[in-house]
């Protein structure tokens, strides 16, 4: 079902942003984490530097494991930032390492 | 670079800062509140999609709205402290940014404790008010089986927000022994407010287990939970669940009051009754001089306003901090940490997430700086506030004091700066 431009299915303001080129819906005021959540469920969103896959895990601007390219910057904290309308998230390892 | 001046400048948005914030504009004073999250409230009042603001934090942010001289700098951090009562920050969006103070008030506020167990670094383990955090912000739970684990009062908050979200909690692993919780519940009865708050915390509690003496040994999956093992006094018992949520409670936020060269103790940043800390012109208030909760914050920072603003502190209000002390005093005996909980983990287990560096390559050094320069422990983008602490606890090390930039930052705001810094005549 595709959601009118702005608004989602319930009638509320949404916003919507790309993670790795898929384009997501998320309820204003959601964070960047809430949207890795949703597109990628509970897996990793960026590479250690031995190898294993990490996503958040203090929620709260201090562990820097949810680290994503937004916009071009990279090393951005998702739990920390709250979703654009067209906000463009990378979590492409290599970058966001 | 600019550098607006402002009379009292308060560090940290939460229950703290925003009653630093009231009382200080009462006097007509400038102000700047400064908060690295996109919005006001801290954690416990954290906002998100969705969610109406808690009463509290909205009635702070109407009052506050009415103040004519208030400058909000959301995602912004301090990067340095320089001389002549200046502060470089950094804004996400708007870059580096210098300002002055006549006094600074700092409510930073405090993080999770978080320990190394075999299988921590799974996606899908978060803190317990991590997960909180995490679902506030707008993260789906929604089915999910998950365990609670760690310590404190806190485990109950996080369990209340994951039901709500729709998650399946399958338990609550509390390390502290189960006299130790039934003692500060039968305390309880000293603060009606929290007795009525674990109330309405538990009243979806029937069903889900809350097992004392018991810590978790392991986490396991490929390449995300899948499972908990924990132990339960003597016995282990593994549960199938998507994520483990686990946290051994809550320690104060000190990396900028220690480079302001304020006196720190055991509990957080040392302050007189007024709320002072020992540099001149900066007072502390909240979690970071001492965790004791949002009531205690609130008061805390109240008073730290009226003195800042040289006005005369409220008496009630000294005795409803008194009062939200002694429970604080509460909570940090019945949920001290055990010896089960402070159990080394398997050496191979990882202390450093941001280098990678295993639990028993650091344990074989004597100090923490030893250990940093010899194994790269605490260099890493959370420059040792996840594993630093853990290594405080685990080890007893103390840890050194920080330099700047006290948070990650862009060369940009360190180049701007350091031009500017030439005319302050201040070594960055």
């Amino acid at each position: 079902m595709r959601h009118e431009r702005g608004l989602d299915r319930n009638g509320r303001v949404s916003v919507s942003v790309t993670i790795d080129g898929k384009t997501l819906y998320l309820p204003a005021y959601a964070t960047v984490a809430a949207a890795l959540a949703v597109a990628n469920g509970v897996l990793g969103t960026r590479t250690s530097v031995s190898g294993e896959r990490r996503t958040a895990l203090c929620g709260m601007g201090v562990c820097q494991e949810c680290r994503v390219s937004i916009d071009g910057r990279m090393h951005v904290l998702a739990c920390q930032t709250i979703c654009r309308d067209g906000m463009t998230i990378e979590t492409d390892t290599e970058r966001a390492r | 670079m600019t550098m607006p001046h402002f009379d009292v400048v308060v560090i940290g948005a939460g229950p703290a800062g925003l009653a630093a914030a009231r009382a200080a504009a009462l006097s007509g004073a400038r102000i700047a509140l400064v908060d690295d999250n996109p919005r006001a409230g801290g954690q416990v009042w954290r906002q998100g999609p969705e969610r109406d603001a808690a009463k509290p934090l909205h009635d702070a942010l109407k009052e506050l709205d009415t103040q004519a001289d208030l400058t909000f700098f959301f995602s912004t951090r301090v990067i340095a402290a320089a001389p002549a009562k200046t502060l470089l920050l950094e804004s996400s969006d708007h870059g580096g940014v210098y300002l002055s103070y006549g006094r600074l008030i700092l409510c930073t506020g405090a993080r999770e404790r978080l320990l190394p167990c075999r299988g921590w670094t799974l996606p899908g383990v978060t803190g317990a008010g991590g997960l909180q955090a995490l679902i506030k912000g707008g993260v789906p739970v929604s089915g999910q089986r998950i365990v609670i684990a760690g310590s404190g009062p806190l485990l109950i908050a996080a369990l209340a927000t994951a039901r709500d979200a729709g998650a399946r909690v399958l338990a609550v692993v509390e390390q502290a022994p189960r006299s130790a919780v039934a003692r500060f519940g039968v305390s309880l009865a000293a603060t009606p407010s929290k007795l009525w708050q674990a109330a309405r915390l538990t009243r979806g509690f029937f069903g889900v287990p809350y097992w004392t003496d018991s810590v978790v040994r392991e986490v396991s999956g490929n390449g995300r939970v899948e499972a908990v093992t924990i132990a339960r006094g003597t016995r282990e018992m593994t549960l199938a669940c998507d994520r483990v949520a686990l946290g051994y409670g809550l320690v104060p936020n000190l990396t900028l009051a220690q480079a302001l060269g304020c006196a720190v103790g055991e509990g957080g940043i040392v302050v007189d009754d007024l709320q002072r800390t020992s540099v001149g012109d900066v007072l502390a208030a909240g979690e970071c001089t001492g965790i004791g909760g949002a009531e205690l914050a609130t008061s805390e920072g109240a008073i730290a306003g009226y003195v800042a603003s040289e006005e005369s502190v409220p008496a009630p209000l000294v005795q409803e901090r008194a009062r939200w002390r002694r429970f604080a005093a509460r909570v940090e005996r019945g949920f001290a940490l055990g010896e089960a909980a402070r159990a080394w983990p398997a050496p191979d287990t990882l202390l450093c997430r941001c280098e990678d560096v295993p639990f028993g390559e650091v344990a074989a050094h004597d100090s923490w700086r030893d250990a940093k320069l010899h194994t790269r422990c605490g260099m890493g983008a959370c420059q040792g506030r996840i594993c630093g602490t853990a290594a405080q606890t685990l080890l007893g090390w103390d840890m050194a004091t920080p330099r700047p930039p006290l948070a990650p930052t862009r060369i940009e705001t360190l180049l701007a700066a350091g031009a500017h810094a030439q005319h302050l005549d201040c070594p960055l």
